[in-house]
């Protein structure tokens, strides 16, 4: 294992992040606090409780998943495109690395900001509502996991994309409407019978519900369905970047 | 170790072939040894094949058929002890701009697989005049000295091997002077460099060794010095004191060109010959009552060895 290598991409794309501070710190912290203004304090002072808890505190795992899932899924989508598109990725590319090494390096780092980003958010949150966390320890696992597993899709949509449009298409096109129709500011069971149906098919709905569940114990769907859930994402995206490296598509000739 | 080759040769390519998936024969059946602490340059037209018989040697574009050693690690089983051994100046400027020039280097070494060593990157840029640079961004350097951190980081994991591809296209003269002691700076440590160039004077005045390839198939591989020896002509060229209209019958034994203005013979012979009739010209010059009024000898250039035996291959 070149570990040299791993700590070299790992830390040299947390730089390239700290690097331009207002657009990868400050952006996501504002735009979720403003959620928290409008929907959790605003709009939510206005509404009933769900399940036993404000609807302030209702919003917050799901901003999080909202503000995760896109963050991770640019964030690794850039660190890896950046390079195809500069040609700077020759280096890595004839360096003695392997393809996993590459992986950890360049999806750690993502992972790594969103899991921080999802703290700090956590943090801002503390100022307009009152929340706690029934089990830490399962938020932690549902957080990781899920920045593992879009920072693994970016990584994808990174190696895939040709160009800055196409970057963009899925976190902005699927990704976020994904997120907002997955139950990050309603549970699924206020909608109509049809609907609640027809959401089951959106897989933000799992995340979203076993991350609120490790805040406040209730849940839209069973907590082993979430984490099949995200697991099963996590493993196909593996095996998609596990394809990439073997047959060198967008990446070798 | 995958395959014992001789020990002298850093890097074996045998039977090397590629076809891309357009169709495109980029190399074809490519024989090529490369000696440990040579320089070697390897020169070719455009799209003969060069930039991807670097890339299939640094690992950036797949094997087709056909096997690359470097330093007897096969560059696909063994990738990573191939690929410790090689640095690579890519032609294009292709560097992450928004970096610093500090942590690029950084990045470059432990991407290699090489502990930090601060000391010897700072030794590195200060040989490439980059001391001075090392908290500059990226974007805010020329384009020389863009080119110089490359350079710079190809050199940051201390590769055995070099490979410089087009260097030189669009430098100043001062770097391209710094590059060339820096070269030779490496070569007296053991580094073997690996150079593409369109200047060919520059090979000719470096390399120990010149290889030249066209339409994916090596034309030659010489040693310099037997290179200009074996294909270099000469020319004889003869200023004539009064011009004349026609060669004299004493020269009709010879291949003798004329002047348009009447006024310069020359006669064109293979240097270092016994039989090239040097000796035998200048005679006949003198039974036929030309009176001469200076005499110049004219070596060809690798340049034009290199344009003659493009132009035969075609």
């Amino acid at each position: 294992m070149n570990w040299y290598a791993i700590k070299a991409i790992y830390l040299s794309e947390l730089h390239r992040s700290w690097r331009t501070p207002l657009q990868s710190i400050a952006s996501p912290v504002l735009s979720t606090s403003l959620y928290f203004i409008v929907f959790g304090s605003a709009i939510g002072s206005a509404m009933t409780e769900i399940g036993g808890v404000s609807y302030g505190a209702f919003i917050i795992p799901g901003l999080i998943m909202l503000m995760v899932l896109t963050e991770s899924t640019s964030n690794a989508s850039f660190g890896i495109y950046m390079p195809k598109w500069s040609g700077a990725i020759y280096e890595v590319l004839s360096a003695p690395v392997s393809a996993f090494e590459i992986v950890v390096g360049y999806v750690g780092a993502a992972a790594t900001k969103s899991i921080i980003l999802a703290m700090l958010i956590l943090l801002t949150a503390k100022l307009f509502v009152d929340y706690s966390i029934l089990h830490p320890l399962w938020m932690m696992l549902f957080l990781v996991l899920t920045c593992i597993t879009f920072s693994m899709l970016g990584f994808i949509l990174g190696v895939v994309a040709d160009g800055f449009e196409k970057l963009q298409v899925i976190p902005l096109m699927v990704v976020t409407p994904l997120a907002f129709l997955g139950g990050t500011f309603y549970s699924i069971s206020m909608l109509p019978e049809f609907w609640q149906k027809v959401t089951l098919f959106n897989p933000v709905v799992y995340l979203v519900s076993g991350f609120r569940w490790s805040f406040y114990g209730t849940a839209d769907v069973s907590l082993t369905l979430s984490l099949v859930m995200i697991s099963t994402f996590l493993i196909i995206f593996m095996l998609f970047i596990w394809w990439i490296f073997k047959t060198g598509y967008k990446v070798k000739i | 170790m995958e395959t014992q080759v001789m020990e002298d040769h850093i890097i074996d390519v045998r039977n090397l072939s590629k076809k891309y998936p357009s169709g495109f024969q980029a190399l074809n059946q490519v024989n090529l040894q490369i000696k440990r602490g040579e320089i070697f340059a390897l020169l070719g037209p455009n799209g003969a094949g060069k930039t991807t018989l670097i890339s299939i040697i640094c690992g950036l574009v797949n094997v087709g058929e056909g096997q690359v050693l470097v330093g007897g690690y096969d560059v696909v089983k063994d990738y990573r002890q191939a690929r410790k051994q090689i640095g690579l100046v890519p032609q294009e400027l292709a560097i992450d701009v928004f970096a610093f020039v500090w942590n690029t280097m950084v990045f470059s070494r432990g991407v290699f697989g090489k502990p930090r060593d601060d000391a010897y990157l700072e030794e590195i840029l200060k040989a490439l005049s980059l001391w001075d640079k090392r908290h500059a961004k990226i974007q805010f350097l020329s384009g020389g000295m863009k080119r110089r951190v490359l350079i710079a980081k190809a050199l940051a994991h201390e590769p055995e091997v070099l490979f410089l591809d087009e260097p030189t296209a669009g430098v100043d003269v001062e770097l391209r002077r710094d590059m060339w002691r820096l070269v030779e700076k490496l070569r007296q440590r053991g580094t073997t460099i690996i150079l593409t160039t369109h200047y060919i004077e520059e090979a000719e005045e470096i390399a120990d060794r010149i290889g030249i390839i066209n339409h994916g198939e090596i034309l030659l591989v010489e040693n310099k010095r037997e290179l200009m020896k074996k294909l270099g002509r000469k020319q004889l060229i003869l200023q004539l004191q009064h011009p004349i209209t026609q060669i004299p019958s004493e020269l009709n034994g010879f291949v003798l060109q004329l002047g348009e203005d009447g006024k310069t013979l020359t006669y064109d012979y293979v240097d270092n010959q016994p039989t090239n009739h040097v000796t035998e010209v200048l005679a006949a010059i003198h039974r036929s009552g030309i009176e001469l009024s200076d005499v110049q000898t004219k070596q060809s250039t690798l340049e034009q060895i290199f344009v003659s035996l493009v132009e035969e291959s075609k």
